[in-house]
């Protein structure tokens, strides 16, 4: 009990007075909406236009009247078009498009299987091989061997290249911090903005096709690459740089020899959610003549068809989850090797790999010249199974728990996002700007507060104010259930084996599975509301908090634990004073994290009743004279999450350091 | 040593030999069968490529399957289909990527880029459906609350619509985001105790329609027809005061119905002046808004390919069809 004592007075003695000035902020700002309700709110109509966004509109058509004579179109523009088309339209030819003046692609199913397989086996492990086997033949299970292989062929291509250009950036900016500063607000840029606002324009560039494709999906892909690489880099004690650079070691030298190998692991994970990032463009690619399962579910979700929507998101939630434990696998061989120290002889390794290249060419070979290893069997498709099921529980769903859904729905909206809502939004916006700013300072730190007024201005300057703090509100909301969540659900992931294996095929499905599958089901239970947009992104968040704070909770030591259970602390007392306090930082990480996942899924907020700055950018995708302010919107969008992202961030230094300083004794340990 | 500790090798040996003795009885070659079908009709009767947009709703779908499968089977034309959003398929036109688009709502702004700026692309005529734009109510509603329908009485019914989102007025649904509207105006001007809510998709209107019928939950909501959905729930259409020329004229002081809409198919200018027998079979296509639903049912409703669809349709519909073609 002592023990728990202890750890408790710790926690407590950090809580700052700054909680007691929050708190007064916020009260201020209450006091002050109730007195000067209405003004200056700065309101604009749905079909309304700012002058800024007429000559954004206008700018945007200039660009597009001068493509023709300008020379950086004809001699770069062109090119880099060219290239593009070609490397996917060869990769299609090799896997899933008929090519060669035959039939069918170069390699048929079979090839494909025994290829991806090989590669799991060669660079990961038995069990990844088996996985990926099962998961390839699946695509031709579910009746979508082609289409899984154009989802294949574009996002390779794109993550192949996205590596190509990032993994020297990232480096670079793993040397260099002035490069460091100077490419991470492009990289905020590049993943927030949302990618209906420069779909469209795209296009124009590299015109309707697989480059404009490759491109839309490498500006989401390559910021992981880059950050992930440079964290690797940085990662490389000093110390170690230090021994070999008083062993006479030059700097390229360093980074041959001893940065790169000991950043490999980290790179590997760069590579991971190069991938993932590329696999979730999938589905919004479609909309500018992308080929794959992206096609199959927005031409289902023309008729509602729920079932087939299902079946292809289906597909890409598979090959999300192989690629993912595939490179997983291979960045933990690569680990265990480097610690290990020792290899297999280099002989045994090259005969393992000479036998399973084999096998592999001739699966290849069988299929390249025999119809049945070509074409995957029509007999086996069980993909109407599919669509039957799930057709069936999205009907179920919709008629038998729409009777509390709506109670659910009108309480929260009524009792947390209405009035947060009417606070934000109803306020005179330098009051809530001047609250904000207050509580940025508070919370997280000088330059949090500087960035956040400068955002905030920006968002004024934008006409987009009140939008913007609609959409801020849901947002708000969407993240504290997602905490809510995301605590109570990593807690019991965290302490317990059984439930992370139970619960992970579930949240990985969650995040790679594209929102428009779910959209008719959700809608029909909650109808078009800011609070199914709510819901699209807690589905779409959770699975990340709830990972990252599982994580955490995993890494509080395992002598702490038993110290506080020896000394008598109940389950409830463990989690709440022991556990939780020490997985703070891996806490705050994960509602940071969560909170830019629900802002990446504004715009999807926008097709379901969300309204707003998501509504704004839909609506400038889809009417002409909408799309100086659409662009408007999406730049809001990043700016709210340039805001939120560093004042978070501020805040998790804040946590890290204060809890260093108090945990300074005894406890602390890894 | 490596070779005992890698039993796997030998089986991975064992494995190749035994793909090879496979190859020698494995079944059909690529490229024996399937040698029939595929090249007969392209190239012929000069007609080569016609790029067709595909915009993402199912009664464009229709339009185009069926002028895609009379081109292709009766004019030997390679017809390829690019599934675009209208406004980066307008785009194609100027970049040589769309020939064109065959059910064109309204789109004015578009029309003054493109057709009167640019001339990069030109009107190939009405394709015969009407476009109606209005608000509706789910049949359910109509029977139950008969003067519903007339926009005078809305008010009188406000608190019926009433839902987390409208503030305590009355909810209207709106806002699939590729369709103008001035409901917002109309509102006002009308002097009715509504909001407007944005729902965002058409998706999301028709997943609301589709549970006020069940659920006998009101809503009102902005719709169109021709429509697939149409033919699976006959919304009611409210009449608001006629609309008549030049009403709309200005957007804010806007009072009046939505005009009645001719669609439209656009083709681009090369398209046009290339002498291509389709471009002869797009402006010649006109069909009624029956034959449109059909086809849409088909498509949407009894899951069949639009493919198949058009095919059907085409076989059931010779004398249509036949006046089309070009001459000759």
């Amino acid at each position: 009990m002592a023990a728990v004592n202890v750890v408790a007075a710790r926690v407590a003695a950090r809580l700052p007075a700054r909680r007691y000035l929050v708190l007064a902020v916020v009260v201020t700002w209450v006091v002050g909406w109730a007195v000067l309700r209405g003004r200056d709110t700065l309101q604009l109509g749905e079909a309304e236009l700012s002058p800024l966004h007429a000559s954004l509109g206008e700018g945007m058509d200039a660009v597009d009247a001068g493509r023709n004579s300008n020379p950086f179109f004809l001699y770069f523009i062109n090119y880099v078009r060219l290239f593009l088309d070609e490397a996917v339209t060869f990769v299609q030819a090799l896997i899933s498009q008929p090519s060669f003046g035959r039939p069918v692609p170069l390699l048929g199913w079979l090839g494909v299987v025994g290829l991806a397989t090989a590669a799991a086996f060669l660079y990961g492990n038995r069990r990844v091989a088996l996985l990926t086997a099962a998961g390839f033949l699946s695509f031709g299970v579910l009746g979508l061997w082609q289409e899984s292989m154009d989802t294949l062929a574009l996002t390779l291509t794109a993550v192949v290249l996205s590596l190509a250009v990032g993994i020297p950036l990232g480096v670079w900016a793993g040397l260099s911090d002035r490069f460091h500063r100077l490419v991470t607000p492009v990289l905020d840029f590049m993943q927030t903005m949302p990618t209906f606002v420069y779909l469209a324009p795209l296009t124009l560039f590299f015109l309707i096709g697989p480059a404009s494709a490759t491109v839309a999906t490498m500006i989401y892909a390559i910021p992981p690459a880059i950050r992930i690489t440079a964290h690797g880099i940085r990662q490389v004690s000093p110390e170690t740089l230090e021994a070999s650079t008083s062993l006479g070691v030059t700097r390229a030298q360093a980074l041959r020899h001893v940065r790169l190998p000991m950043a490999k692991q980290t790179i590997i994970v760069g590579v991971n959610q190069t991938i993932m990032a590329a696999l979730s463009m999938a589905t919004i690619a479609a909309l500018i003549d992308a080929p794959g399962l992206g096609k199959t579910v927005l031409k289902a979700l023309q008729t509602l068809d729920v079932g087939t929507a299902f079946n292809a998101g289906l597909a890409i939630v598979i090959m999300a989850v192989v690629l993912d434990r595939a490179t997983s696998a291979a960045s933990r061989r690569v680990e265990d090797e480097r610690r290990a120290g020792r290899r297999r002889t280099a002989r045994g390794r090259r005969l393992e790999v000479a036998g399973v290249l084999g096998v592999a060419a001739v699966l290849g070979y069988l299929s390249y010249t025999y119809v049945w290893a070509a074409e995957f069997p029509a007999q086996a498709n069980l993909g109407f199974a599919v669509r039957g099921a799930a057709d069936a529980a999205s009907l179920w769903v919709q008629d038998s728990l729409v009777t509390y859904t709506d109670a659910v729905k009108n309480g929260l909206t009524n009792g947390l996002l209405n009035p947060f809502e009417a606070l934000l939004t109803g306020s005179p916006w330098w009051l809530v700007a001047a609250a904000a700013v207050a509580v940025a300072l508070l919370v997280g730190s000088v330059r949090a507060a500087l960035v956040t007024t400068a955002g905030l201005l920006v968002l004024v300057l934008l006409g987009l104010w009140q939008d913007s703090m609609v959409t801020l509100a849901s947002t708000l909301v969407a993240t504290i259930l997602v905490m809510v969540l995301g605590v109570i659900v990593g807690v019991w992931m965290g302490r317990s084996d059984r439930a992370d294996t139970l619960l992970r095929p579930v949240l990985d499905a969650g995040q790679t599975m594209p929102a428009f599958v779910y959209l008719v089901p959700i809608l029909g239970l909650f109808g078009p509301t800011r609070f199914t947009a709510i819901i699209a992104a807690v589905v779409f968040a959770a699975p990340i908090a709830i990972k990252l704070v599982a994580e955490g909770i995993r890494r509080v030591s395992a002598t702490t634990v038993e110290a506080a259970t020896s000394a008598g602390a109940s389950t409830w007392q463990l989690i709440s004073k022991v556990q939780l306090p020490m997985a703070r930082s891996a806490v705050t990480l994960a509602a940071s994290q969560g909170l830019i996942y629900v802002l990446s899924m504004v715009v999807v907020g926008g097709l379901v009743g969300a309204g707003a700055l998501g509504y704004d950018v839909v609506a400038g995708f889809s009417q002409h004279q909408l799309r100086g302010k659409g662009l408007a919107a999406g730049l809001a969008i990043v700016v709210l999450g340039i805001v939120l992202d560093r004042v978070m961030r501020a805040a998790t230094e804040r946590a890290d350091a204060a809890a260093h300083g108090a945990l300074h004794g005894g406890l602390h340990d890894r | 040593m490596a070779v005992t500790r890698n039993g796997r090798v030998r089986a991975a040996a064992l494995a190749t030999g035994a793909g090879l003795l496979l190859t020698a009885c494995g079944g059909a070659k690529v490229g024996e069968v399937q040698t029939g079908a595929s090249s007969a009709a392209s190239g012929q009767g000069g007609c080569g490529t016609v790029n067709l947009a595909i915009n993402p709703w199912v009664g464009y779908e229709a339009n185009a399957a069926v002028i895609a499968h009379v081109a292709e089977k009766q004019l030997g034309c390679t017809v390829v289909k690019k599934d675009l959003k209208e406004e980066v398929a307008w785009q194609g036109f100027g970049t040589g990527e769309v020939d064109a688009i065959v059910e064109n709502w309204a789109h004015d702004d578009l029309k003054k880029k493109y057709i009167d700026e640019q001339k990069v692309a030109v009107n190939a005529g009405p394709t015969g459906n009407k476009g109606v734009i209005g608000w509706y109510v789910a049949p359910w509603m109509a029977k139950k609350y008969p003067d519903i329908t007339d926009w005078k009485n809305l008010n009188k019914y406000a608190s019926l619509f009433k839902t987390s989102e409208s503030d305590g007025k009355g909810q209207l649904l709106d806002g699939d985001p590729s369709f103008v509207t001035n409901d917002g105006a109309l509102v006002k001007n009308l002097k009715l105790d509504y909001k407007v809510v944005y729902a965002g998709s058409e998706t999301a209107l028709i997943t609301a329609f589709r549970q006020s019928e069940k659920q006998q939950k009101p809503v009102l909501g902005y719709f169109y027809e021709p429509q697939w959905f149409l033919s699976e729930l006959r919304l009611v259409k409210v009449n608001l005061p006629a609309w008549t020329e030049g009403c709309d004229a200005d957007p804010e002081k806007v009072a009046c119905d939505y005009p009645p809409y001719e669609l439209d198919k656009i083709v681009s200018k090369k398209f046009a002046d290339s002498g291509s027998p389709a471009y002869t079979l797009v402006k010649n296509f006109t069909w009624t808004n029956d034959d449109q639903n059909l086809v849409a049912k088909y498509i949407a409703e009894d899951k069949m390919k639009p493919e198949e669809a058009a095919a059907k349709w085409v076989a059931d519909n010779p004398d249509k069809v036949k006046a089309w073609l070009p001459a000759g």
